[in-house]
């Protein structure tokens, strides 16, 4: 048997989690040391799923091209006379999709974790809900059984409900429970919509007999669709329709899209950098990440119905999001609207439905988790020496921080999307492929306006903040100290390297985007046979 | 009925035996050595244990006991109603155990005598309630129920809002009996029986004025109504709940309402069920309408339930709205008059014996250290009182039902059934009201760990035995909600109403 190591990676933190419960309260570097340690490892195993990661295989719908896989049963219920059996499936797995989500988790935990350094104010309970979050994050990311998906989904939102709420700024009740009541308001339509799915779908199990199963994998196969259920293809309703709307809603949420977006700039105002980093830097990608691993494949129909819808709810992200973020005078919220405007291509590519959009959106959701993490800690950086964040107290602070201006300065350019950083390679893809799909080449042309607007206030935010006339208040001004080279000198590395080499992940999602694009189509066609054969 | 096919039936109810010997010896053992005040509750332990092992020994028993014709009877001893008096019993056995802890009961010691003794005949009357199968013995055993309630609710003498509660409890309880005996005799006017089988099978082939028997059904339905606190029946719930002693306030939201249930799905079930297919849907003599009357409880249960929960500030006030809301969850199940329907709301009854009481016993320990249920004197006392702060959020947050507790899978296991009868209009009604539940639950956890105190307040210590028993009602929750297959086989096991 092999190593079950996406259970490790998942509850290696759960277990951090009760041993930091266990320690004495006043232990707090140990505490710290503690929370590192386990992160690192997560790093270490992270690395080497990816060094054993066979980049043929596709994975998307098929179980057997999945990788890492571990399939158990966990309830298995017999004798309803109503449902027959009722089972769910302990079912973790991973592709080209949820690879680059897992490695980026457990990198950018790590550096959150450095990052949480500076939190002194109850720093067992601090680090105790970090670890719990980092398990629902990585649940998320390799879990393949909707049941599982949606609980290690729920999972985080309590851990983020307090991390914001006792460790935030000064509006903090605010903001935990505008972000809390907006994702769970969100998920009950996830969870509506899974049982929909639930008993629309049959599995064959190993003793021949067919069973409902909350089996994702399943759940993408016409063939394993029921007559009667209610949002079967089979059974042609407006239901699969509107069950989708409110699916996609429930991830729209949490990328955030427009309109359900206003939750984000409270959040990432309010919540310690640790937490801004892991908000911009991982959560915002679990609603696109569910809109590809769930909504696209198990509806494939409605949503070449709906890529235009798509296609122009990302347009508006990008360009309202810009135009927000130009708007602003706080820095923190400025980069928060940036994050607004950069998930935009995320859901502009994947609209495209074509090999170069898609991977685009996936290697966007990399490269934005990286550069928007090193957004949050820059801000963070000069939120703990001044105190501020409000752009025009600031001023001249490149001369006195030469080597913070350094990793600055890379951080921007990378948002820019310049050529040589990884930020410009996945918007070129998004954009490229985007415009392949002449259905949304009108909307693909509007957005590029985006980069436009997303230069001027990066630029202008540059210039505020860092060049210009020095502010005399803040005279005496030190540069970065070790810890904050830590955090930042290995996301700089990272932002490099993929812009030079982008096929280093390009190479890692490749056949799985192939195979969904591929998947997408194929099973298009076989959907329409089945509706005109009814 | 004869004397001999009597004495021959008692076999079947030795569970209410046991119950009822343990009430005379709490009674003598309080007459004989006053002095023995702290023996009480290990002896009402002792009782319920003994009832226990009886209640447990009759499952897989269906029979009639006090036979009234070949095919029915006064009382049915079946799984279902063993499962309801199991719920009873782990109720009465947390509630016992609060009571020790009660600083409300303390204060009336000198009674103890009394109080063990009425909750017993609250026992009583449940343990009846729940097997009744004849509309008498039903009002009967409610009336078990409720006279001891109504004195237990006012155990408290010397406190105005106890008396208050116990008076307003009175006064809804006598005129919901009243239109609930109305309302029976209506129905025995028509049919000339007030055997629950004996009406099923006099409907099945007569027919009625229609109005004159939605009326009478409909009264009945107001007396169970009551019971279990479903709007707009509940007026009373805040009052009594706020003012009655925690362990009562507890033991009432948990007990007495799951009895209210049983009878209510034993009277539509048996009464006028007409077949039952073979995926357990019940058919319904086309008489009276159910599920729709059930859907407009539950709708306004939970709405009102859990908006007006919105605006409490006293926290046993704000429980007491919560649990009207979660009646309005449980009667879900019912609308969907399946068997499937009927198991989801027996998970979830299991799920909420633990939350339920859970919440109101770290409600109850705080109140004895602070003297207070309002929430907003409950500001960071996360920090003083670790433990139960901690616990406490935790049975909130399954009442809201997030995952991995238990909350969560009572829950979706009520919206599968919901969803599998294509109720689901009404089931996403259910799940915004859970949306709004949460603002209310979540309020608690931000007084208790996000407000800001300036003072520093030492930390209050926690007895052993009050943790056990929170470790008790907590680890459940947290087991059921992650290996859910013991509860959900447990309630599918015992579905089985005789008769069907």
């Amino acid at each position: 048997m092999q190593l079950p190591i996406l259970s490790l990676i998942t509850f290696l933190p759960i277990f951090g989690m009760i041993i930091i419960l266990a320690l004495p309260k006043a232990q707090t570097k140990v505490i710290k040391s503690f929370t590192l340690l386990i992160t690192g490892i997560q790093v270490i195993l992270a690395i080497f799923i990816m060094a054993n990661y066979n980049y043929a295989l596709g994975g998307i719908f098929e179980e057997a091209t999945f990788q890492f896989i571990e399939k158990w049963r966990w309830i298995d219920i017999d004798g309803f006379s109503w449902l027959g059996k009722f089972k769910v499936d302990y079912f973790l797995g991973i592709d080209g999709i949820s690879a680059p989500l897992v490695l980026l988790t457990a990198i950018v935990t790590f550096i959150a974790t450095i990052s949480s350094w500076t939190i002194n104010k109850s720093i067992k309970g601090y680090f105790a809900l970090f670890l719990l979050l980092d398990t629902g994050m990585m649940g998320v990311f390799v879990s393949l059984d909707f049941f599982l998906f949606f609980i290690f989904w729920e999972v985080m939102l309590l851990p983020m409900y307090f991390l914001i709420g006792v460790w935030g700024g000064p509006r903090r009740e605010y903001a935990a429970i505008k972000f809390f009541i907006y994702t769970f308001l969100g998920s009950i339509f996830i969870l509506i919509v899974m049982i929909g799915l639930y008993f629309s779908t049959t599995e064959i199990l190993a003793d021949g007999t067919r069973a409902f199963t909350f089996n994702l994998l399943a759940m993408m196969d016409p063939n394993n669709a029921t007559e009667t259920g209610i949002l079967s293809p089979l059974n042609p309703s407006n239901l699969r329709l509107i069950a989708y709307i409110a699916l996609f809603a429930g991830f729209a949420v949490k990328i955030p899209m427009f309109p359900f977006h206003t939750w984000l700039p409270d959040a990432h105002v309010e919540a310690p950098t640790a937490i801004s980093v892991i908000l911009a830097g991982i959560l915002l990608k679990m609603g696109t990440y569910g809109i590809l691993r769930v909504s696209f494949p198990i509806f494939p129909e409605i949503t070449q119905q709906l890529i235009w819808y798509i296609a122009l709810f990302g347009m508006i992200n990008i360009i309202y999001g810009a135009l927000c973020a130009m708007a602003q005078r706080d820095f923190k919220k400025l980069i928060a609207y940036s994050s607004v405007s950069h998930m935009g291509y995320v859901l502009l590519g994947m609209a495209s439905l074509n090999t170069l959009g898609v991977s685009g959106a996936v290697f966007q959701m990399f490269n934005h988790g990286i550069i928007t993490s090193m957004l949050f800690l820059i801000v963070g950086v000069i939120y703990d020496r001044t105190h501020t964040r409000m752009l025009d107290e600031l001023g001249g602070l490149g001369v006195k921080m030469p080597a913070y201006m350094g990793f600055v300065t890379v951080a921007f350019f990378a948002a820019i999307g310049l050529p040589g950083l990884s930020g410009f390679i996945s918007e070129a893809f998004v954009f490229l492929g985007a415009f392949g799909e002449p259905l949304i080449r009108v909307i693909t042309v509007i957005s590029t306006l985006g980069i436009i607007l997303g230069a001027g206030y990066m630029l202008w935010a540059l210039q505020r903040v860092y060049l210009g006339k020095f502010n005399e208040k803040w005279e005496g001004i030190r540069d970065l100290d070790l810890r904050e080279y830590a955090m930042l000198a290995p996301l700089t590395i990272i932002v490099i390297f993929l812009g030079v080499y982008p096929s280093a992940m390009l190479d890692l999602m490749n056949t799985s985007v192939n195979t969904m694009v591929q998947f997408m189509h194929d099973v298009q066609v076989h959907y329409s046979s089945l509706v005109s054969f009814k | 009925m004869n004397i001999d096919s009597i004495i021959s039936d008692l076999i079947f109810i030795k569970p209410e035996i046991a119950i009822a010997a343990t009430l005379v010896l709490i009674v003598l053992v309080d007459l004989i050595s006053p002095k023995s005040k702290t023996a009480l509750p290990y002896i009402s332990l002792l009782g319920i244990a003994i009832a226990g092992v009886f209640v447990v020994q009759q499952f897989g028993t269906a029979e009639f006991a006090f036979k009234t014709s070949l095919s029915s009877g006064m009382f049915a001893a079946d799984d279902f109603g063993s499962f309801f008096k199991i719920i009873v019993l782990l109720a009465s056995v947390f509630v016992i155990f609060f009571s020790i802890s009660s600083s409300e009961i303390k204060s009336v010691n000198d009674h103890l005598g009394e109080y063990y003794t009425l909750m017993f005949g609250m026992i009583l009357g449940m343990f009846f309630m729940v097997s009744a199968s004849d509309l008498v013995l039903i009002f009967i055993s409610i009336e078990l129920l409720s006279l001891s309630s109504y004195v237990l609710a006012g155990f408290v003498k010397n406190t105005v809002r106890s008396s208050e509660a116990s008076l307003k409890y009175v006064i809804y309880g006598g005129v919901s009996s009243g239109i609930m005996l109305f309302g029976i005799s209506l129905i025995y006017g028509l049919t000339g029986t007030t055997n629950l089988y004996e009406i099923n099978s006099i409907i099945q082939i007569q027919s009625f004025p229609h109005i004159t028997f939605l009326i009478a059904t409909l009264f009945i339905t107001v007396g169970l109504g009551f019971k279990i606190s479903a709007a707009p029946f509940h007026f009373w719930t805040p009052d009594v709940y706020e003012g009655a002693p925690l362990p009562i306030t507890a033991y009432l939201s948990v007990a007495s309402k799951a009895a209210g249930f049983a009878v209510l799905i034993r009277f539509i079930k048996i009464t006028f069920i007409n077949s039952i297919d073979h995926h357990g849907n019940w058919e319904l003599l086309n008489i009276i309408d159910w599920r729709s009357i059930i859907v407009l409880l539950s709708i306004l249960s939970m709405t009102l339930g859990n908006f007006t929960a919105l605006w409490q500030d006293n926290l046993k006030r704000m429980l007491a709205y919560s649990s009207i809301a979660q009646a309005g969850y449980m009667l879900l199940g019912i609308a969907v008059l399946s068997d499937q329907g009927l198991t989801a709301t027996m998970i979830y009854f299991i799920v909420y014996l633990f939350m339920n009481l859970g919440a109101f016993f770290v409600v109850m320990l705080i109140a004895n250290e602070i003297g207070s249920e309002d929430i907003e004197d409950y500001k960071g006392l996360g920090k003083t009182m670790p433990f139960l702060g901690v616990t406490l959020a935790f049975f909130l947050l399954s009442l809201a039902g997030i995952p991995p507790t238990a909350g969560f899978i009572g829950k979706v296991v009520l919206f599968i059934a919901l969803v599998d009868a294509n109720m689901i209009a009404v089931a996403v009604i259910a799940l915004l009201n859970t949306v709004v539940s949460l603002y209310y639950y979540v309020r608690v956890l931000k007084n208790l760990y996000l407000v800001q105190v300036d003072e520093e307040k030492p930390v209050i210590k926690l007895s052993f035995a009050n943790g056990f028993v929170i470790i008790l009602l907590a680890a459940p929750i947290l087991i059921f909600g992650v290996y859910f297959t013991p509860i959900v086989n447990f309630a599918k096991n015992s579905i089985n109403i005789l008769g069907f």
